[in-house]
């Protein structure tokens, strides 16, 4: 019977929650690492079992832990994330030249084939490769090269690469997204990327049409049609059918567009998922309820879907990392938040309940699929 | 032989209990002294100083014999107690909170 896995990751550790097909009853296993942040946690699509953390620490540093077996043992790999020659500078928040300084890995994304091959987004923004299992890290240069890398700016959250997004028909194209520069596109696996941003329109920066300095919160794909992108931008919940060359506004109906995380439904491409907030200054639900959209027609039109949800005195966050799918027949949806819970749909989001509700605040979740 | 503690989440990255203790050659200096302890347990390298320039991590700070040698030159000889083992060098994540 299947299996579904989720890898949670918090401000004071990582948990491992698991349960049968059903997804009715779960185990917590954890804390792992406890005590750290644990930015992100990822399973190889090619070996379910092979699992990467991201941990981190003001005071220690940077780790990378992988498991073996699906998350029972775990071992520090590589942590030397070197920028590729001279770093250079990006742009600091009062407008002056910032070197670029390694802070953090926020994304970790496996290869779709190789459970040995793994992409890192980083803090200050960058994207780097292991091609050993996480021993080793080479940064891909020409994304921060590529020219408009000196005009970046960091968001509140820092400077982030924080979504990466592996084309499955097209082993050359990767997509990635950093706030605030905007999203990104190479074609040759890397070498040269190009920014692509045109139709979002950002209030907030001296040229709302810029090229880059876009604050992207978070971009999904199906698997099925990676030519089609859903971002969930600072303000805005924007679509792109042609692989990010134009965007257009989805939005819609929403009550407000602000949000961090965007998801797709596993089996079905026109179907989308945010949880908005108020304000980029009032980072709660509206009214203090929890509510996830759902459209079925790839944007403008949502629903709100509420039941299970605490629909009075909540003033948690979803964060861009924070929500995943499952692949199961009746796909499953989960998020975690700010206050510590982890909310799951067994389908697809007609009803919710919380697995868990007192963990440290979530930063991410991944779901597996497991036979 | 040195003796050197380690922060908690230190040991437990290291796999240690209690202190370690680490030989160096020659007169003992933090320098060394990390040098040594990154030598016999690599899953620190990058937890107490910088991989490359070898600088101490902000929220590090390094005490022996009720000092703060956090902002000596990592060449200044460490105390001669510490370098004799009757007093430890004390690996500390600073102070953070509120």
């Amino acid at each position: 019977m299947s299996k579904v896995r989720l890898l949670v990751g918090t401000r004071k550790g990582a948990f491992v929650l698991t349960s049968d097909g059903k997804r009715l009853q779960w185990e917590i296993d954890g804390p792992h690492f406890a005590g750290w942040e644990i930015y992100h946690v990822k399973g190889s699509p090619a070996d379910p079992d092979r699992l990467y953390a991201s941990q981190t620490s003001g005071w220690f540093g940077q780790l990378i832990q992988r498991s073996n077996d699906g998350g029972k043992t775990w071992e520090p790999v590589g942590n030397q994330f070197a920028y590729d020659g001279v770093p250079g500078t990006h742009q600091w928040y009062d407008g002056t030249p910032h070197p670029w300084e390694f802070k953090r890995v926020w994304h970790l994304e496996p290869s779709l084939n190789d459970p040995d091959t793994i992409f890192s987004g980083v803090e200050d923004a960058a994207l780097f490769r292991s091609s050993d299992g996480g021993q080793s890290w080479h940064e891909l240069p020409g994304l921060r090269g590529h020219g408009s890398g000196p005009h970046w700016q960091p968001g509140a959250g820092g400077m982030c690469l924080h979504t990466i997004l592996l084309d499955p028909r097209d082993p050359k194209r990767i997509f990635v997204a950093i706030s605030a520069a905007g999203a990104f596109r190479t074609d040759d696996s890397g070498k040269t990327w190009r920014p692509i941003n045109r139709g979002l329109k950002s209030e907030q920066i001296p040229d709302p049409n810029a090229e880059v300095g876009h604050c992207v919160h978070r971009i999904a794909m199906h698997s099925s049609r990676p030519n089609v992108l859903f971002m969930q931008k600072h303000w805005d919940v924007m679509r792109s059918d042609d692989a990010g060359e134009s965007w257009r506004e989805v939005s819609g109906n929403l009550p407000t567009d602000f949000g961090f995380p965007i998801e797709v439904h596993a089996h079905e491409p026109e179907t989308i998922y945010v949880v908005p907030i108020k304000s980029d200054s009032e980072h709660f639900p509206l009214e203090g309820k929890l509510r996830v959209y759902r459209s079925r027609t790839g944007g403008n039109e949502w629903e709100a879907l509420t039941k299970g949800l605490p629909q009075s005195d909540c003033y948690v966050n979803v964060l861009r990392d924070a929500s995943s799918v499952d692949s199961l027949d009746t796909c499953g949806i989960y998020f975690g938040t700010t206050g510590g819970q982890v909310y799951a749909s067994a389908n697809a989001g007609d009803n919710w309940a919380p697995i868990v509700r007192d963990l440290p605040p979530v930063l991410s979740v991944e779901a597996q699929t497991l036979a | 032989m040195i003796r050197v503690v380690l922060p908690a989440h230190l040991r437990t990255l290291a796999n240690v209990n209690g202190e370690v203790k680490v030989d160096v050659t020659g007169q003992p200096t933090q320098r060394l002294v990390l040098d040594a302890l990154e030598a016999n347990y690599p899953r620190l390298c990058g937890t107490i100083r910088d991989h490359v320039t070898k600088e101490r991590r902000p929220f590090i700070r390094f005490f022996a014999c009720e000092c703060d040698l956090s902002h000596e030159p990592p060449d200044t000889p460490l105390p001669a107690a510490v370098a004799s083992g009757a007093e430890p060098l004390l690996v500390v994540g600073a102070m953070a909170g509120g």
